[in-house]
Order: structure tokens, then C-alpha cells, then sequence
């Protein structure tokens, strides 16, 4: 069997180099891959294309990554929480592709379902539908998109087994799942990693096949993005 | 009296049924769920990924891995279950979400509605407004009739980029409620208590349809 198996973030992105393109998982900054995003940061790999639902804050996640100006391009649907990020936007230093977030999702599971385009509906008559095909199927304009295809996807899972195997909890699976099915190569970090065969194969998310790398990641920060609460 | 921002959560919560489920877009829509009549049970979507939505966390009790759409940390119910973005946005486009409450910037005579940028000033990105939009078969929009400077958002036609077109049917706002009728002009339903037909048709650049007496909104 091969092993996935890789001793953490620094040799797991070893052969991420400039100018391709990587796919982050994450909402927000819950569920993204702190272990990876830091060996990034401090490897200072430029000219990348992030695709990511978000794009951090200035002080965490990809945040850190724009503010040292390694990224040259974002595909994301929301990126209102990073004054940097809007700066280097609006002086034209960060090309930034703005698509829904359903259609963001989707491209990834089409990558991971090896179709090579979706049909949806979000974006017709928007500025999103320019210069793309459209199709009337049922009465009913869809734009057609095409599956992403990304060179590395970075993904962060709860559990994961030296086969690969991963298990998310709560929301911070999100957009996880969809990209590790999505990458050329895909690498995992995990807060726990067993030996193949601890898990339930029942309770697995993502089969093994997805993930080529796997690692168990440390000192995670988890940070909260908008602490609400109610008194007891 | 022109509604506040409670105020018309509480007149849309009115238009929930039992059993619905409903996604709540960020702001107006939010309070929506503080205002769910009682004996009515719905299950909130949120789009990162839960069925089931429930409060705030106690204090100590937040959880890092378990936030909503807006990013608030919020806690789980009995009979939630947690799925990933292509699955959330699959019940969005396959129409199983019964309702979806957003806001908007500017909403059009035809129904299109513009909420996601501001060329040149706000480029947060749409996010899932746009999947929301266009998929969703019941959509009701919470929005300020006029802005700060005391022009109208209920248009003609928008001005600002779209979010979707022809997909809003339903708008609530401090001063009215409207339908938007297919072959186009907002139809005055209801009027906020002490709110003149007159002031509203002032405050409304869109073509206004007033048929009848219009009764003033009630909220219980």
C-alpha cells in the first residue's frame, strides 16, 4: 500500500511551487487548513490562484498569505472581512473572480465527479453570465461552468486514517468534502490521525482514493470569526 | 409610524407556516427567527451546511467548528444534520427550501433584485444570494424603502449590479407590504401604521398599484 502518510504541513506542500493553482477549504475561517496556509506562509511560495469560499481576515488564515502578496488571484464568493484584501483589490495588485457560492461548490464536486461542466441557474442576466453559454432546458435559463481544476487542494478533516480516509465535524466540513474530491493532489490535515481500520467505514466522508496526503496537524488555533452567545 | 428593523422581521414572521424550511439571510432576516409565532415549528437552513439551526450558545459553550452562514458561533437541535456546500446549494437549486427571507439594496418593478456590489465602493462578493435567487420558488425580501438620503429602492429598474432578475415576488419594508405583479409594479398590500398611501407612493420610484382601501399592517 502507498503510504500517505507524511511527517506535517512542511513536507506535505514541499512541492507546491509558484504560479500554480490550490483549492482551500474552509467557511469563513472555520474548518480551513491553518497547518498548511502557515508552511505556505513561511515557504513564501508566490503568483498562487486560491480558490476559497473566503479569504481569510488580515491576521489569520489567507489572510497572512495575501498580505505578504502571494496570491495572484482569488476565486471566492465572499471576501467582506479583509480591509488588505479589498485594498489590493480595488488598486487592481489582486485579480479577484467573485462567483456564487453554490456554483463555487459545485465546479468542486464536478472536478471530483469527473464531469467536465454544470448547468446553473445562479448568475443568468448577472455580470456572472458574461460571455458564458447559456442553455434552456424546461422552459428555464442555466449557465454553463466549468469544473475547477486545481493543482493541489488543501483540506482539513477531524479525523483521518492512514489510508486516507477522512471524517469532518460539524459545520467546519463546508466546502472540505467537495475540494478534496477536487484536487490533482489532495492534501489533508487532520486533528487526529489513527491507523487504517480504527474508523467505521460507515461514518467516513471522504474515501481515501481522494486524499494523497495526509498529516496530523498541531497547535490549531481555531479562531471564531463572530463570537455571539446568549446568558444563562 | 414608519416600522423599524423588528418590526418588519415580526410582520414577515407571519408568512412562515409550520413545517417550513427557511433560510434567513444576514441582517432584517436574521431577527426573523426571534419572531416565530408560537405552535409554528420550522427548520432553519443555513447555507455552510446545517439543517436545524438553533441559538446561540451559552457563554462558554461556543464552538469553533459549529458557526452559521454569518459566521456566528450557534448551536445545533434535536433533529439537525450537517452536510457539505454542494449538498447545501443542491436542496437550494432543487427547490426544497420552502422560503428564503434576504435583503436588498434596490429591488425592480419586475422583480429583479440587486444586493451583492457597489461598483468601485463594495466588493464583498454575493456569496449564496445569487443561488438563493435563482433557485428559490418563495422568496420574500426585508428592505429599507427609502435610503439615508430619502430616495427610493423600489425601482424602475436597478441601478446597481444584479443579483437576479425576475425572482422577487414578495417585498416587506418600514412603510408597506408588496406583491410584485408578474407583468411588472409593486401592489401595495398593507401600509406601516400612520403611513399614508400618499407618502408611499411618494417614496416609491417604481411603478406603485394601489387598488382599494390599503389596511395598515398588523403584527399579531
Amino acid at each position: 500500500m502507498i503510504n500517505k502518510v507524511v511527517s506535517g504541513a512542511e513536507e506535505a506542500i514541499h512541492d507546491i511551487s509558484d504560479g500554480v493553482t490550490i483549492m482551500l477549504g474552509g467557511f469563513g475561517l472555520c474548518g480551513i487548513p491553518e497547518n498548511c496556509i502557515n508552511a505556505l506562509v513561511a515557504k513564501k511560495t508566490k503568483n498562487l490562484t486560491c480558490i476559497s469560499n473566503n479569504a481569510g481576515v488580515d491576521d489569520f488564515g489567507i489572510g497572512l498569505m495575501l498580505k505578504q502578496r502571494q496570491v495572484k488571484k482569488m476565486i471566492s464568493s465572499y471576501v467582506g472581512e479583509n480591509a488588505e484584501f479589498e485594498r489590493q483589490l480595488l488598486s487592481g495588485e489582486l485579480e479577484v473572480d467573485l462567483i456564487p457560492q453554490g456554483t463555487l461548490a459545485t465546479r468542486c464536486l464536478a472536478a471530483g465527479y469527473g464531469m467536465p461542466a454544470i448547468f446553473t441557474p445562479a448568475g443568468v442576466g448577472t455580470e456572472v453570465a458574461e460571455g458564458k453559454e447559456i442553455r434552456n432546458f424546461d422552459g428555464k435559463d442555466y449557465l454553463m461552468e466549468y469544473a475547477f481544476d486545481a493543482d493541489f487542494a488543501l483540506v482539513k478533516a477531524w479525523k483521518g486514517d492512514t489510508a486516507g480516509n477522512l471524517i469532518f465535524r460539524s459545520t467546519s466540513r463546508n466546502f472540505n468534502p467537495v475540494m478534496a474530491m477536487a484536487g490533482k493532489t489532495t492534501i489533508a490535515e487532520v486533528e487526529e490521525l489513527v491507523e487504517a481500520g480504527e474508523l467505521d467505514p460507515d461514518h467516513i466522508h471522504t474515501p481515501g482514493i481522494y486524499v494523497h496526503r495526509i498529516f496530523q496537524g498541531k497547535d490549531y488555533e481555531k479562531r471564531i470569526e463572530q463570537r455571539t452567545v446568549r446568558k444563562k | 409610524m414608519a416600522f423599524s428593523k423588528e418590526e418588519i422581521a415580526q410582520r414577515i414572521a407571519k408568512e412562515i407556516k409550520d413545517g417550513y424550511y427557511v433560510n434567513l439571510g444576514i441582517g432584517i432576516p436574521t431577527l426573523v427567527a426571534n419572531y416565530i409565532p408560537k405552535g409554528i415549528n420550522i427548520v432553519l437552513q443555513s447555507e455552510n451546511g446545517l439543517l436545524g439551526m438553533g441559538p446561540f450558545p451559552f457563554e462558554g459553550e461556543e464552538d469553533a467548528d459549529l458557526i452559521n452562514a454569518g459566521k456566528q458561533t450557534i448551536t445545533t437541535l434535536p433533529g439537525s444534520s450537517i452536510f457539505d456546500s454542494a449538498m447545501s446549494f443542491g436542496m437550494i437549486r432543487a427547490q426544497k427550501v420552502d422560503l428564503t427571507i434576504l435583503g436588498a439594496m434596490e429591488v425592480s418593478e419586475n422583480g429583479d433584485i440587486a444586493n451583492w456590489k457597489i461598483p468601485g465602493k463594495m466588493v464583498k462578493g454575493m456569496g449564496g444570494a445569487m443561488d438563493l435567487v435563482a433557485s428559490a420558488k418563495n422568496i420574500i425580501v426585508a428592505m429599507q424603502h427609502i435610503n439615508k438620503a430619502g430616495e427610493s429602492k423600489l425601482l424602475p429598474n436597478c441601478t446597481l449590479p444584479l443579483t437576479g432578475v425576475k425572482c422577487i415576488r414578495k417585498v416587506v419594508t418600514e412603510l408597506a407590504v408588496l406583491d410584485i405583479l408578474t407583468e411588472g409594479g409593486f401592489k401595495l398590500l398593507e401600509r406601516a401604521p400612520g403611513v399614508s398611501v400618499d407618502f408611499i407612493k411618494q417614496s416609491t420610484l417604481g411603478r406603485l398599484v394601489v387598488e382599494g382601501e390599503i389596511p395598515e399592517m398588523q403584527l399579531n
